[in-house]
């Protein structure tokens, strides 16, 4: 079961969203790499909707 | 009166950072109301109820981030948003001053950490469904924190995640300890040999502290939303959790932990563990025993005796001797409940609950359904109970702080307190309360001076009372451990030394409450 491997490996995390999560992985000693994320298409529904239909 | 804002395109920030700016802002002497947010249609909705949309305002979008101030005159309106953007430039140099480069998408962060396995999300619910689908899609773990994720996408994501073998834990899910990291809400408790499977966020947390405090510790804590054990998903991420940790060679007890699933969900739940040779314990807050203890597990009927059965069984031992145990506690609970209640005045008889943990909440409730009778919440189990105005108590009454209502706006109250602390001084000026009870969360990404925060309300609370010759319990639980970064022993000492009752668990809590309730709803004779 592969779901199972995951508890073999050290833990290693992508954070996308509140920074204070990262800081309590970075903090606990396990490797996290923020994103610095923002909303798709600068948040306008229509372009992120016409980007989807392309597969974008 | 003078209200004055700016508008920045093209700089996005957390809705916590810009809440925990706005919060020092309306904390400016002179400042009557602030705010800083993304440029968002409910955002836009709560400026223009507070009277802060202004009219460069109505044409913004999610991208766009808007500060605004509230004062006497234009000069401290101008200090306002000078403030807020010093504070901005402060948070992103924090975040720089890691010295990392941070990449613009998973993609990049992948080539980073080329191993990484898990994606932990937290960005606006109406993005982190194709956020996650994007995790997934690349083969990664997810823990998915949002809410407002529809429940068709859940359904999408978990079953992409079952067929895929990849853990999607949440919609709304809190927290999690997947092999000794903190995910999110965390606590800080050792690595042990019992695995928790919780689609309930402060149950997972309650227990795990439990565990923690009795000295032994967690394989894993896997957290999978509220929704998950509904009909529509149908225990998808429960039942994978039971499989994987049944499978994991360092667990050797499984625990339980939700409130009562949808009855096919629960025969699904139970079928899973029926012919599991690890032993199991359940706690199904407010569900039927029944069904678990027939398919072999322990039903426990709170989280306190959840965590304690669990504890024994991992080292071998008759968990038999807890309910002695427990028993012999009740009956100083009650010596020190009578005390209590001797002091106080005629009059005073109401519980009023004011909690940041839903579950915590809920367990309340339910004893005191058991015990006493239904009580008064905006979410209450008995339906006819169910709170007019939700800033209003009535009789007795538990509200969870936490739910979507109260947070509009503002921060989860394990992280900002103002509201409670309101709260607690508005509850002590009502000559019929008798007991204050609070829980007091401790972890990661909790705030992490509860106790300092919390202290100047207690206070003011109890002199309140003092000055109307009443005597007011303020009962207070604390989920966390000794090695929280906020320090369970620090927090605790704290909260006694302010006035209040500190008890072990919120189970405990609850028992010196409802025998307080007891004798003061019989005119305070016992």
């Amino acid at each position: 079961m592969i779901l199972n491997e995951l508890f073999e490996q050290e833990l290693k995390a992508i954070n996308v969203g509140l920074v204070s999560f990262k800081e309590a992985l970075d903090d606990a000693e396990f490797k996290c790499v923020q994103v610095d994320w923002s909303p798709p298409a600068g948040g306008d529904e229509d372009v992120l909707a016409a980007l989807k239909a392309l597969g974008i | 009166m003078a209200v004055k804002g700016i508008k920045k395109t093209g700089e996005y920030f957390d809705s916590v950072t810009l809440m925990l700016v706005a919060r020092s802002l309306t904390e400016m002497e002179g400042v009557d109301d602030a705010a800083v947010v993304m440029g968002t249609e409910e955002n836009k909705q709560i400026l223009a109820a507070s009277g802060m949309l202004l009219d460069e305002f109505k044409d913004t979008s999610d991208t766009d981030l808007l500060i605004v101030g509230k004062a006497a005159d234009e000069a401290k309106t101008d200090e306002v948003i000078l403030k807020a953007e010093e504070l901005l430039i402060e948070s992103k140099q924090k975040k720089v001053s890691a010295g990392e480069h941070q990449p613009k998408s998973i993609e990049g962060a992948i080539e980073q950490i080329p191993d990484a396995n898990m994606v932990i999300i937290s960005v606006a619910g109406r993005y982190a469904g194709d956020v996650a689908m994007e995790a997934l899609e690349k083969g990664l773990h997810v823990m998915l924190f949002s809410d407002n994720v529809s429940i068709e996408r859940e359904k999408e994501l978990k079953e992409y995640g079952r067929e895929k073998d990849l853990l999607v834990m949440g919609p709304d899910c809190g927290t999690a300890i997947i092999n000794g990291a903190p995910l999110c809400f965390a606590n800080v408790v050792k690595r042990g040999n019992i695995g928790i499977v919780a689609a309930s966020g402060t149950g997972l947390q309650e227990i795990s502290c439990i565990i923690g405090n009795e000295g032994a510790g967690i394989s894993q804590a896997i957290g999978t939303g509220g929704r998950d054990v509904k009909e529509e998903i149908g225990g998808i991420m429960f039942i994978e959790g039971i499989k994987a940790l049944e499978a994991d060679a360092a667990t050797e007890v499984i625990v339980l932990v939700s409130k009562p699933p949808a009855p096919e969900v629960l025969e699904k739940v139970a079928a899973a563990i029926k012919d599991i040779k690890k032993p199991v314990v359940a706690i199904l807050i407010g569900g039927d025993p029944e069904v678990m203890d027939r398919a072999g597990a322990r039903a426990a009927g709170d989280l306190e005796r959840a965590g304690l059965i669990a504890v024994a069984l991992s080292r071998g031992e008759s968990p038999e001797g807890i309910a002695a145990k427990l028993d012999a506690r009740r009956k100083e609970i009650e010596k020190q409940a009578a005390e209590e209640a001797s002091q106080m005045k005629e009059g005073q008889k109401y519980l009023r609950g004011l909690f940041s943990g839903g579950t915590l909440c809920d367990e309340t409730q339910l004893m005191f359904k058991e015990e006493i009778g239904a009580v008064y919440s905006p979410a209450p189990i008995d339906p006819d109970f169910k709170l007019d105005d939700i800033w209003k108590s009535k009789e007795n009454t538990v509200v969870d702080l936490g739910e979507d209502e109260f947070t509009v706006g503002r921060p989860h109250p394990m992280i900002d307190f103002l509201l409670r602390k309101k709260r607690i001084v508005e509850e002590a000026k009502d000559p019929e309360t008798a007991v204050i009870l609070l829980d007091v969360v401790l972890g990661y990404g909790s705030n992490m001076e509860p106790g300092q925060e919390l202290a100047p309300a207690i206070k003011e609370a109890k002199e309140i009372a003092e000055k109307d010759g009443r005597h007011i319990a303020i009962v207070c639980s604390i989920t966390g451990t000794y090695k929280d970064p906020q320090n369970r022993k620090k927090v605790e000492k704290e909260l006694k030394a302010a006035g209040a009752i500190v008890m072990v668990t919120n189970a405990a809590a609850s028992l010196l409450t409802v025998e307080i309730i007891k004798i003061r709803s019989q005119g305070g004779k016992k």
